[in-house]
């Protein structure tokens, strides 16, 4: 059913007891020309670009739980291009153009919020700093506004600007950046591509791969039998060790927890999403009137999907200094997800150095904003073979070769990133 | 997460600076080529289990650990000081 008003008036008028769902729950068929491994936002997106762009629809998406039950629900959902690097800026564009018109592409409303994205700087360093991404940005054709103290507090009044140690100077200001909601992406790019023909198969954990008499993977072995596939991709975020390892490799990675926070919900006060630049918090406000708010990874390798008090409390003493009033919020709920942290705190869209099979990794804590254009490059890197320009930095070996892509300079070591 | 330190006993991990898996072992820089320098900077095994690394108790005595910790549910089996550490 294509939603539409008249969908919506017909469905009113007549109790609502006609919408069906929204995929189809498909059981695994014993072959497919491609079987993505992972059904998080960028398995989806993927599987949705290769039928719809590509014309490749015998296309299977395995996922061990329940799709977006990783770190495509997990996320606070920011959206933003406001990158300094130039192997990463034309990607994390591709992506903001492909959100922007994204809930028309897959007719599901997708609550694609472009309220800005506000970075502080509390510093004359910091200011230059963001002065030079911001310059970046423009020279790649991105929107990037510095403001003033007097620019924050028209946007911000509520912010703690005299605060002794950490005045607010001003800050960078993406107004095209801002927020979706990530349940609502998943969903729709399962159903747009469900549509085309693909297969998503939930309760499918992938344990071992099947492979041809020269090495190569042609298929997988799954907790529901053993499906065959011309091509193997791997999109397990957190897991992308755990699961290229049964392919015998050793990753440029460390999973890592990341938690994020939600309070009661609240008039709306905050303007789109503001980032504090003297400690880690940043903040936004969700359409239900939560406060959404996070902070650092935890900084230890975890794969248990929870953290622990420190960086809690961190977290909470970031917004205190940042905005005092958030001290009266009440604490709705909190929550951890894996990251799969790469040394240089950049992704890996390649192929594996194994024949057949391919590799979509290394998302940070920051891949929600890049599931459209993730999604899309490693299509065209699965269809085509060859790498997608704007991807075409996020190679496997740059590690080896010292064509590192380290946004933040922080050198090789995952947690600092 | 409390840790045990060698030293100090049961302390809050807030306490300590992590730094990573202890199985890398930094070659030979004489005689390495780079391509065993690059295996030992990046590649990671990324373990889910036990697991050795190197924790640094730096608002206590001030000495490099090697923590045993299940990474899948942060229980802690124990923990030596580094330079005493099988390696
Ligand atoms: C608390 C938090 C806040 C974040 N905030 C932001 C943000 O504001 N902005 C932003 O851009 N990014 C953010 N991120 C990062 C972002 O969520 C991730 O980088 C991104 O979701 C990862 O891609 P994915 O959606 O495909 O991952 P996932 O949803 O984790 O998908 C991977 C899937 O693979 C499945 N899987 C694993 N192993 C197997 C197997 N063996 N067989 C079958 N399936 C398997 C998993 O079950 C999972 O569903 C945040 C993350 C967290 C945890
Ligand atoms: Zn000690």
């Amino acid at each position: 059913m294509r939603y539409s008003i008249f969908s919506l008036v017909r469905e009113a008028l007549s109790g609502h007891r006609g919408w069906g769902p929204a995929w189809r729950d498909a059981q695994p068929k014993p072959a497919y020309d491609v079987v993505i491994v992972g059904g998080g936002g960028h398995g989806l997106a993927t599987a949705h670009y290769l039928a719809k762009v590509f014309g490749i629809t015998n296309v299977a998406v395995v996922e061990k739980g329940w799709i977006g039950g990783g770190n495509a629900g997990r996320n606070t959902t920011i959206i933003r291009s406001n990158y300094l690097l130039p192997g990463n800026i034309p990607f994390y564009e591709l992506s903001m153009q492909l959100w922007e018109g994204l809930e028309q592409d897959l007719n599901y409303n997708a609550m694609v919020s472009q309220r800005g994205v506000l970075n502080l700087c509390h510093s004359d360093a910091q200011r230059d700093a963001y002065e030079r991404r911001g310059n970046a940005m423009r020279l790649h054709g991105v929107d990037a506004e510095l403001l003033d103290e007097e620019g924050v507090r028209r946007h911000a009044p509520f912010l703690n600007f005299d605060n002794a140690r950490f005045p607010i100077k001003g800050g960078l200001l993406q107004r095209r950046g801002g927020t979706a909601r990530h349940d609502a992406v998943n969903w729709g790019y399962a159903r747009a591509a469900s549509d085309r023909g693909v297969d998503i198969i939930q309760n499918c954990e992938v344990t071992g791969f099947l492979r041809g008499p020269d090495g190569a993977v042609i298929g997988v072995e799954t907790t529901r039998g053993t499906i065959r596939a011309g091509k193997v991709a791997l999109a397990v975020a957190g897991n992308s060790s755990r699961v290229a390892a049964m392919a015998g490799l050793r990753l440029p990675i460390e999973s890592h927890v990341l938690q994020a926070f939600v309070s009661e919900g609240l008039k709306p006060i905050i303007p789109g999403v503001i980032t504090f630049g003297a400690g880690h918090f940043y903040i936004s406000q969700s359409d239900k009137g939560g406060l959404v708010f996070g902070g650092d990874i935890d900084g230890y390798n975890s794969y248990a999907q929870r953290g622990n008090l420190p960086v809690v409390e961190d977290v909470c003493e970031g917004g205190m200094a940042l905005m005092p009033m958030i001290g009266r919020a009440r604490l709705l709920r909190s929550w951890g997800g894996i990251m799969d942290m790469t040394m240089d705190g950049s992704p890996i869209i390649d192929h594996a150095p194994v024949p057949g099979l391919y590799l979509n990794a290394g998302w940070c804590y920051g891949g929600f904003k890049a599931t459209p254009a993730s999604g899309w490059c490693f299509a065209h890197l699965i269809a085509r073979d060859a790498p997608h320009p704007a991807a075409a930095a996020y190679r496997l070996d740059r590690f080896a070769s010292g064509r590192v892509i380290d946004e933040k300079g922080m050198g090789a070591q995952a947690n600092l990133h | 997460m409390r840790i045990p330190c060698p030293y100090c006993g049961e302390r809050d991990a807030h306490e300590f600076v992590y730094r990573g898996d202890a199985a890398p072992q930094r070659p030979d820089g004489a005689e390495a080529n780079e391509a065993a320098f690059a295996d030992y900077v990046y590649p990671r095994a990324n373990v889910a289990g036990a697991m050795h690394e190197h924790w640094y108790h730096a608002q206590g005595c001030r000495t490099w650990i090697v923590v045993e910790r299940d990474t899948r549910s942060h229980a802690i089996a124990g923990a030596t000081l580094a330079r005493e550490a099988k390696r």
